[in-house]
C-alpha cells in the first residue's frame, strides 16, 4: 500500500507552510521527489494518484508534472541509476567513451536495467559539471571526472552496498 | 591578478558555516541595508551598473525598480538557481562553496523589494546542494538574519529552497514560475511581466544567483566603486566557468579588464590548451551563443584584440561575434568536429523544448535528425541549407527564447565551419574512421 511514513507526512506538511494559503499545489514537485525516494525510485499510477490526494490536486495535474520533468521516472528502475552526460562540454572530454564502457561493462543499451534489476544506464542532458567532465549522477551525489577504473569501483561500491 | 569580489574568501577554510563567514566580515551589507531605506537600496544597485549573470544581462537596478508595488499584494523575489545552459556552473560553485554569500544578498534584495517570503529555485539535480543552503538558511535564521522584525526594523522575511526536476527551460523566468507553482514548465506569454504578474500572480523579480550575490560587493564597497571596476556597461566582477579542452577547467571571477587570450593562456586562468594541441574555437558564454572560430575569437573583424566583457565578446555582432551569455567559456581543441558538438547541442536543446510553440518543438528536432545523417555519412550537401533555413524558421518565431538557443549554435556553426559540413557529405567513409574536424581553423600556439 502506498502510503508516506508519519515522519514524511510531517514534513509533507513542512513543504507545504512554505507557500501562502491555498497555494499546496506549489509542494507538488518536491513531493513528488520525496515519492519516487520512498517507492522504489520510480512514480507508479498508484504513487501518482496517492500523492494526488494528499494535494487535494486532479490526478492529471500530477500526471502531468510527472512526465514533464526528467528526472521523474514514470517506468521501474533498477536499485542504481546510472545518469551519464552526453550534452557537448562532456563529449569534449570523452563521454562517448565512458558510456560505451558503462554498456559493455554491465551488457545492457542505455535505457535498459540489467538482468539482476541491480543497474539502470540513462544518457542525460548537461548537469552542469562540465568542468569536471566525464561525469554522471549517481543518487544524490555527482561522480565526476569519470576513467573506466573510477566506473569499475563505482560499480563495485554499488554491489557492496547491495549486498 | 584580477580583483575578486564574490570569490574573494571562498577558500577560506570553514567559509561555508556562519561563524566563519561572519568573523570574516559576512552579512555587514545586510545590516548596511536594513539601516537604507529600501528605494535607496534600489538606487544604489542601478549606480553599480550591474547586469543580470543569468545570460540576457539586463541591468539588474532597472529591473528592481519596475517591480509593481500595489498596497496590500504581496511582492516576491525568486532566485533562479536553475543552472542548465551547457557548459556553466558557476552558480553551483558560490552555493556550494560560499552559501552564505547568496542568502547575504537575497535578504539585501528581499528588503530593497519588501519580499516576506524568498525562494531558491534549484535545479532538482543539485540536490546535495539543497542541503548546504538549507544548513546555511538555518544557521541565518538562529543568528537573527532571517525570521520576525530583522534587527528590530520590523521586516520580517524567510528563505525556501524548491526543487526543481530537471528541465533547462526552467531557468527561463516565466517558466520558473510556473514549476514553482507546481506546473509544467510551460513559458508565459509576456506581457505581463512577472514585475507585474508573477508567482502566484503577484509582483515578482527572479534573479541570478550570482546576481544576487553580487549585491553583497555592491553594498559594502558603494554602487559607484562598484561601477569603476570593469569597462564601460561591463562593471564588476563576472564569473566563467571554463570547459572544455583547456588545462585548468573551473570557474574563475574576472574583473571584465582582460583579454580572451589571456583568458584562455594566462596560467591564472585556463592554463591553455591541453595536451599541447592548437585552439580550434570556442563558444564564449554558454551553449546558446553563437561559436567562433580561434581567429575571430582572439581579435575581432577589425583585427582587435577581443576583450572578455559584454560589448568586447558581442563585438561584430552575430556576423563576426558572439556573446558573454551567462559565462560558459566552451573550448574546443584541434581534433574536436563541429558537426559532432552541433550535433550534441541540438539534442540538447530538442530535448529541452518544452513543447509548446511548435518552431521549437518541431524545429529542433529537425535539426537533430539532419545533424544526425550528416554526422554518421549520409548527409547531403542540400542538408546544409535545409539546416540553415529551419533554424532561421524557429528564431523570433517562439513565446521564450528556447527557439533562438537552439538556432544559434546551429546558424553560428554553419556560418564559420560550413566547409566541415561539406566535407563530412562529400566524405561519408572517411567522416566515420574518426572524430573528424578540420584542423586549418585551428590557432598556432600562442604564449601571453
Amino acid at each position: 500500500m502506498t502510503q508516506f511514513s508519519d515522519t514524511r507526512l510531517a514534513e509533507v506538511r513542512q513543504i507545504i507552510d512554505r507557500y501562502p494559503e491555498g497555494k499546496q499545489k506549489s509542494a507538488l514537485i518536491p513531493v513528488l521527489h520525496m515519492a519516487q525516494e520512498d517507492f522504489s525510485g520510480w512514480l507508479s499510477p498508484e504513487t501518482m494518484d496517492y500523492v494526488a490526494s494528499l494535494l487535494q490536486l486532479e490526478p492529471i495535474e500530477v500526471y502531468e508534472v510527472a512526465t514533464f520533468y526528467s528526472m521523474f521516472n514514470t517506468q521501474p528502475v533498477g536499485s542504481h541509476v546510472f545518469e551519464v552526460c552526453h550534452t557537448g562540454p562532456c563529449m569534449l572530454r570523452g563521454s562517448d567513451d565512458i558510456i560505451s564502457y558503462i554498456k559493455g561493462k554491465l551488457g545492457i543499451g542505455v535505457g535498459e536495467t540489467t538482468a539482476d534489476g541491480l543497474f539502470t544506464l540513462k544518457t542525460v542532458e548537461c548537469l552542469g559539471a562540465c568542468g569536471y567532465a566525464p561525469m554522471m549522477q549517481l543518487g544524490k551525489h555527482y561522480r565526476e571526472h569519470l576513467t573506466p577504473e573510477k566506473v569499475d569501483a563505482i560499480i563495485e561500491e554499488c554491489r557492496q552496498s547491495v549486498a | 591578478m584580477g580583483r575578486k569580489l564574490l570569490l574573494e574568501k571562498a577558500h577560506i577554510p570553514g567559509i561555508r558555516s556562519y561563524e566563519v563567514y561572519r568573523r570574516e566580515g559576512g552579512y555587514a551589507s545586510v545590516e548596511k541595508a536594513l539601516r537604507m531605506a529600501p528605494a535607496d537600496v534600489v538606487e544604489e544597485v542601478k549606480k553599480s551598473g550591474l547586469r543580470g549573470r543569468g545570460g540576457a544581462g539586463f541591468p539588474t537596478g532597472m529591473k528592481w525598480s519596475f517591480l509593481a508595488k500595489p498596497e496590500g499584494v504581496p511582492r516576491y523575489l525568486v532566485c533562479n538557481a536553475d543552472e542548465s545552459e551547457p557548459g556553466t556552473f558557476k552558480d553551483r560553485y558560490l552555493m556550494e562553496f560560499i552559501p552564505h554569500l547568496l542568502i547575504e544578498g537575497l535578504i539585501a534584495a528581499s528588503w530593497a523589494l519588501g519580499s516576506n517570503r524568498t525562494y531558491i529555485y534549484i535545479r532538482g539535480e543539485y540536490a546535495w546542494i539543497v542541503d548546504i543552503l538549507e544548513q546555511a538558511i538555518v544557521e541565518a535564521n538562529a543568528n537573527g538574519w532571517l525570521g520576525k522584525n530583522i534587527l528590530g526594523t520590523g521586516f520580517d522575511c524567510q528563505i525556501y529552497v524548491q526543487r526543481g526536476a530537471g528541465a533547462y527551460i526552467c531557468g527561463e523566468e516565466t517558466a520558473l514560475i510556473e514549476s514553482l507553482e507546481g506546473k509544467r514548465g510551460n513559458p508565459r506569454i509576456k506581457p505581463p511581466f512577472p514585475a507585474v504578474k508573477g508567482l502566484w500572480d503577484c509582483p515578482t523579480v527572479v534573479n541570478n544567483v550570482e546576481t544576487l550575490a553580487a549585491v553583497v560587493p555592491i553594498l559594502n564597497i558603494g554602487g559607484e566603486e562598484y561601477a569603476k571596476i570593469g569597462v564601460g556597461r561591463s562593471t564588476g566582477t563576472k564569473l566563467i566557468s571554463a570547459c572544455g579542452n583547456i588545462n585548468k577547467p573551473g570557474v574563475y571571477e574576472i574583473d571584465m579588464n582582460i583579454s580572451v587570450e589571456e583568458f584562455i593562456y594566462s596560467d591564472e586562468y585556463c592554463g591553455g590548451i591541453a595536451h599541447g594541441k592548437r585552439l580550434k574555437a570556442c563558444i564564449p558564454g554558454g551553449s546558446s551563443v553563437p561559436i567562433l572560430p580561434a581567429n575571430l575569437l582572439l581579435k575581432t573583424a577589425k583585427g582587435e584584440t577581443r576583450m572578455m566583457h559584454y560589448e568586447g565578446l558581442a563585438d561584430g555582432g552575430f556576423a563576426t561575434g558572439s556573446m558573454m551569455g551567462s559565462g560558459g567559456f566552451i573550448v574546443l581543441d584541434e581534433d574536436q568536429c563541429i558537426v559532432r558538438h552541433t550535433l550534441t547541442l541540438a539534442r540538447f536543446y530538442r530535448h529541452e523544448s518544452c513543447g509548446q510553440c511548435s518552431p521549437c518543438r518541431e524545429g529542433t528536432g529537425w535539426m537533430e535528425k539532419i545533424l544526425n545523417k550528416i554526422e554518421y555519412g549520409k548527409g547531403q550537401l542540400s542538408d546544409i541549407d535545409l539546416l540553415w533555413d529551419i533554424q532561421r524558421k524557429i528564431e523570433g518565431n517562439t513565446i521564450c527564447p528556447l527557439g533562438d538557443a537552439a538556432a544559434w549554435p546551429v546558424a553560428a556553426a554553419i556560418r564559420h565551419f560550413r566547409d566541415e559540413f561539406e566535407w563530412h557529405v562529400n566524405n561519408p567513409e572517411l567522416s566515420q574512421q574518426r572524430n573528424f574536424g578540420l584542423a586549418h581553423y585551428a590557432e598556432a600556439l600562442t604564449t601571453v
